[in-house]
């Protein structure tokens, strides 16, 4: 039996050998093979990708947020500006102990379980080198108190930010409007890109209307940043275009002298040049603090400011409106010789009330008693009611609401502000439309004093009050006197604008109607004559009364008895110099009585500081 | 570098190298590749001077280990490959009991006054045990001699992985391989052991492979399914491979590198560095310094005297292959993500102490007295 022996054979085991190193060096260069084909295609087929995707990785887009523009009144007066705001920032990276960091701080400055919650939001949000605040707006002592002892704490900042600020806090708040932080309506309303960076946005009035000129261009900025995030430097930056800045026609003095005339009442008042429509005064009161706003208004004072029963917040200059009461007589008295229905020295004899013809229904005059024998220039001077009456019932409501539009009753002067409302200018067509009936002749003659269904805002009434003064040349009233491009040093001056342009008839018609007015004053039994006494310029003018509730057929109205919130809202319209107008001002002063005594003394505080420079 | 350059020197300096017996080829290779690995240290730690010296330090005790290993003959290698082998196994095994933890795996043995990872003895050990059984064998191997070495090899693997240290496992696992592959097994046997790998690859995935492994390979095929998570490493590295394009973004000037959204840059990533800043030329340059030094060793083997230095040579230049190809293949997104550093770059002390002295036993293979004569 052969057992089969292996013998070692070295030349066949190093042919062997050598035969699986060659097998292997082929292997080995179809595999090293495989990697360079892979780098040939990331490297080279699809670099441009790569590429891309490597800068976007390091390079990042920021935004650099515009300075708002300034807004001044008519004389340069500072009303809304910048002002650094301090915060109390943390920088997470920097802080070894939180907890004890907190409540170390706590000894040096008070913050609120709000402003931890936020800090808490924030920090889990940004990064742990993005500083995140901790209290917002300190005042200077706390600034101070901090600065002294911030070697103390490890991360923790205070840093300024550009904040609007109002500089006279609650003055002219309702002619300005305020800005507040940008919320999710906002967002929707505006370009998001030019408002990458920027906080907040205007919420009302000319910060709202002139937003786009007040809130300037973004910059940007292109930085490189490492995979943490952490800007390393900047490469490329398009720096930001500042806000245009706003020069008012508004006269801050004048403005100041109408808002302190009001006392503790509330109201409006609205004056305005008739020669081009800029507003002087434009006031609601009471006022409020704006600053409040910019930073998120606390939930305390704005419940207080929302549940006020005088609502501070509601801007009744351009939203209020208000039955205009006998201040709408000289302008039916106008229509009336217009229409050639009435000869200015017919007389109508006031025994206290009226009746239309085939009416048991008794339309009262405010005066228990009557007038007695009534010309246009008495019932003017003296407000008589039974007068206008009689002038409405022959008139007729198409002539008298004709007439009324061409001076801007029922339509919005579009002023350049946010919240204006139209009124009511009572018609057919007006009563068709919304309420789908016909008109009734009794409310022709509560139209006629006034009242009714018929609705002024204050800017309105001075607006018309204005282009009555101007024989029916009526402006668009404007806040805005010029605009000045920071960048270009460019001013620019907007636009005066007629609004409307009423042709007269006959030049005499209204020369009566003026003259009638200024009896209101002048006169001895005019229904402002207490204002008269001293007054060192002709002025036309006329007071008003409007009813905040309807008072049944055979009931009295007694002052005295009825609750204040519930008393006649007290109306004066004017204008003066008469003749070459300078200024036109409207007064309403809720709940003040009769418009002799409560509005018509401020309009002549308001008129004697502009013409005469008294405050 | 004028060393070899030099034509009036030329011999002198070679009688010099023979008498240290190192290999003039493998050594200027070594040489440019280890300044190339500075240069790129230098980038990928940002500018870290003291890390670079602590390379440089290592650097120079790898090359004196190298040279001392090149100066011990082949036959007392050999003799002592079962010894180091059966002391690295026992080390393994201390490891897995008294060793420290360290990036949640137990890979390190603190004896004191250093402190190393057993797993690296063993890359040299496995296929030194493994050439010494199977040249005094009949080639090619027969079953028992297959079992035998098969043993061998897969005790240490099984340490390894368990540690675990997937990368180590395949770099001793390979060594072994290879000197079993050159000593001849069959190709039938091959097929066959290749087809029972895969048959039980279902198991193997279940059983054998860690969590953090299988999301690896899962990674691998689909990165984007975890951007910031287990993809964020092969994102990251193939956009910094990729932007370099065909000529880089130039020394210390990539962005993925110098900003910090390579990790691991400085170690198993230094290739996504070197392809950012050296692009596609650099890169095709580097591997072909490695491919040169594969194939000297290859050459080396093919010529040595007797089948142990054949095996053990040809199976460590194959090793280092797998170290090239593994760490490339796992930086550009074709092979998962194991732990295994690009040769001689990489920072990291160990790896480059033993892959030196791994050309020490090359160098000692071609300096044999029958291979020189």
């Amino acid at each position: 039996m052969f057992k089969r022996v292996y013998l070692k054979d070295d030349f066949l085991e190093s042919r062997l050998i050598r035969r699986r190193l060659i097998v292997s060096a082929g292997i080995v260069l179809v595999l090293i093979g495989i990697v360079v084909a892979r780098l040939y295609v990331l490297q080279i087929v699809d670099y441009e990708h790569f590429s891309t995707l490597s800068d976007s990785n390091r390079i990042r887009i920021r935004a650099l947020p515009p300075t708002r523009g300034l807004i001044y009144d008519r004389n340069g007066v500072v009303m809304a500006n910048n002002l650094p705001a301090y915060r109390l920032e943390i920088v997470r990276e920097q802080v070894e102990d939180m907890d004890e960091t907190l409540s170390r701080l706590k000894h040096y400055i008070a913050y609120t379980d709000q402003d931890l919650d936020r800090f808490q939001l924030l920090s889990r949000r940004r990064r742990p080198f993005e500083s995140i605040p901790l209290r917002l707006n300190l005042n200077d002592e706390e600034v101070a108190r901090l600065a002294v002892n911030l070697h103390k704490f490890s991360g923790v900042e205070i840093n300024a930010r550009l904040t609007r600020n109002y500089p006279k806090g609650s003055h002219a708040v309702h002619a300005l409007g305020y800005v507040g932080r940008i919320d999710v309506d906002d967002l929707s309303r505006v370009d998001e890109i030019s408002y990458a960076g920027t906080s907040h946005i205007g919420k009302l009035g000319l910060e709202k209307y002139y937003e786009t000129e007040l809130h300037g261009t973004v910059g940007v900025q292109q930085v490189e940043v490492n995979a943490k995030g952490r800007t390393l430097r900047v490469l490329n930056e398009t720096p930001p275009i500042p806000g245009k800045n706003l020069h008012l026609t508004i006269d801050s003095k004048l403005q100041e002298v109408a808002e302190q005339s009001f006392g503790e009442e509330s109201g409006a008042l609205v004056a305005i040049n008739p020669n081009n429509g800029e507003i002087l005064a434009l006031v609601s009161m009471p006022i409020f603090d704006p600053n409040l706003f910019v930073n998120g208004v606390s939930y305390e004072n704005y419940n207080e400011l929302r549940d006020s029963p005088s609502r501070p917040l509601f801007n009744r200059a351009l939203s209020g409106q208000y039955p205009p009461g006998s201040t709408a007589k000289p302008f039916f008295a106008l229509a009336a010789l217009e229409a050639n229905v009435i000869d200015k020295d017919n007389t109508v004899t006031c025994k206290g009330f009226y009746r239309l013809p085939n009416e048991e229904r008794k339309f009262r005059d405010w005066k228990k008693g009557g007038h007695g024998e009534m010309n246009m220039k008495n019932a003017i001077t003296q407000s008589c009611d039974v007068y206008f009456y009689d002038l409405s019932y022959r008139l007729g409501i198409d002539k008298m609401s004709a007439l009324l539009e061409q001076f801007g009753f029922g339509q919005k002067t579009n002023i350049d502000s946010t919240g204006e409302r139209a009124g009511i200018l009572p018609s057919r067509e007006w009563k068709r439309k919304t309420e789908g009936i016909m008109w009734f002749p009794g409310e022709t003659l509560n139209t006629g004093i006034g009242q009714g269904a018929f609705l002024v805002t204050p800017l309105q009434l001075a607006n018309s009050i204005a282009a009555l003064s101007l024989k029916g040349k009526r402006y668009r009233p404007r806040l805005v006197r010029s605009i000045k491009d920071n960048n270009t040093e460019e001013l620019l001056e907007t636009r005066v604008e007629i609004a409307g342009q009423y042709q007269l008839s006959k030049e005499s018609n209204w020369t009566h109607i003026q003259d009638s007015m200024i009896n209101v004053v002048h006169g001895l039994r005019g229904t402002a004559a207490r204002i008269s006494r001293g007054l060192k310029y002709k002025m036309a003018g006329k007071t008003g009364t409007s009813q905040v509730f309807g008072i049944a057929q055979d009931e009295e109205y007694d002052a005295e008895t009825i609750a204040k919130n519930l008393r006649d809202h007290g109306l004066f319209i004017s204008y003066a110099p008469a003749g070459k107008p300078r200024i036109a001002v409207a007064v309403i002063v809720e709940n003040g009585g009769h418009g002799s005594s409560s509005a018509a003394p401020i309009a002549r505080k308001v008129m004697d500081a502009y013409l005469l420079g008294k405050s | 570098m004028s060393l070899f350059i030099d034509s009036t020197g030329f011999s002198y300096s070679r009688r010099i190298l023979d008498a240290l017996r190192v290999d003039p080829v493998l050594m200027l290779m070594l040489c440019i590749l280890s300044i190339f690995g500075m240069m790129l240290l230098y980038s990928a730690s940002g500018s870290n001077v003291d890390l670079m010296l602590r390379q440089l330090t290592r650097l120079t005790m790898a090359l004196v280990l190298l040279v001392a290993v090149a100066n011990i003959p082949p036959r007392v290698l050999k003799k002592i490959s079962i010894w180091l082998y059966m002391g690295g196994v026992i080390l393994l095994v201390a490891v897995m009991v008294y060793g420290e933890i360290g990036k949640g795996a137990q890979r390190w043995l603190d004896l004191g006054f250093i402190r190393f990872q057993p797993s690296e003895i063993l890359k040299l050990a496995v296929p030194m045990v493994v050439a010494s059984y199977l040249a005094d064998r009949v080639l090619p191997v027969g079953w028992k001699e297959l079992v035998v070495s098969v043993l061998l090899v897969s005790v240490p693997v099984l340490l390894i992985a368990r540690q675990p240290d997937l990368g180590t496992a395949i770099l001793v696992g390979s060594a072994g391989f290879f000197v079993l592959f050159l000593a001849g097994v069959r190709w039938k046997i091959m097929l066959s052991l290749g087809v029972l790998l895969s048959l039980m690859a279902p198991l193997l995935w279940k059983v054998a492979l860690r969590d953090y492994q299988r999301d690896r390979i899962l990674t691998l095929l689909n990165p984007e399914s975890d951007p910031l998570g287990s993809g964020y490493h092969i994102i990251q590295s193939k956009i910094a491979i990729g932007s370099g394009g065909v000529y880089g973004k130039g020394w210390l000037n990539g962005t993925q590198s110098q900003l910090d959204f390579i990790p691991e840059r400085s170690t198993d990533f230094i290739f996504s560095v070197f392809g950012e800043e050296f692009g596609f030329f650099g890169s095709i340059l580097l591997i072909f310094l490695y491919l040169i030094i594969i194939y000297r060793g290859l050459y080396i083997a093919a010529h040595a005297p007797e089948n142990f230095g054949r095996l053990l040579a040809g199976a460590l230049s194959l090793t280092f292959f797998v170290y090239v190809f593994v760490n490339t293949g796992m930086v550009t997104g074709l092979l998962p993500v194991v732990g295994v550093p690009l040769p001689l770059i990489s920072y990291g002390g160990t790896s480059m102490v033993t892959l030196m002295m791994g050309f020490g036993l090359i160098m000692s293979i071609r300096s044999s007295k029958r291979y020189l004569g």
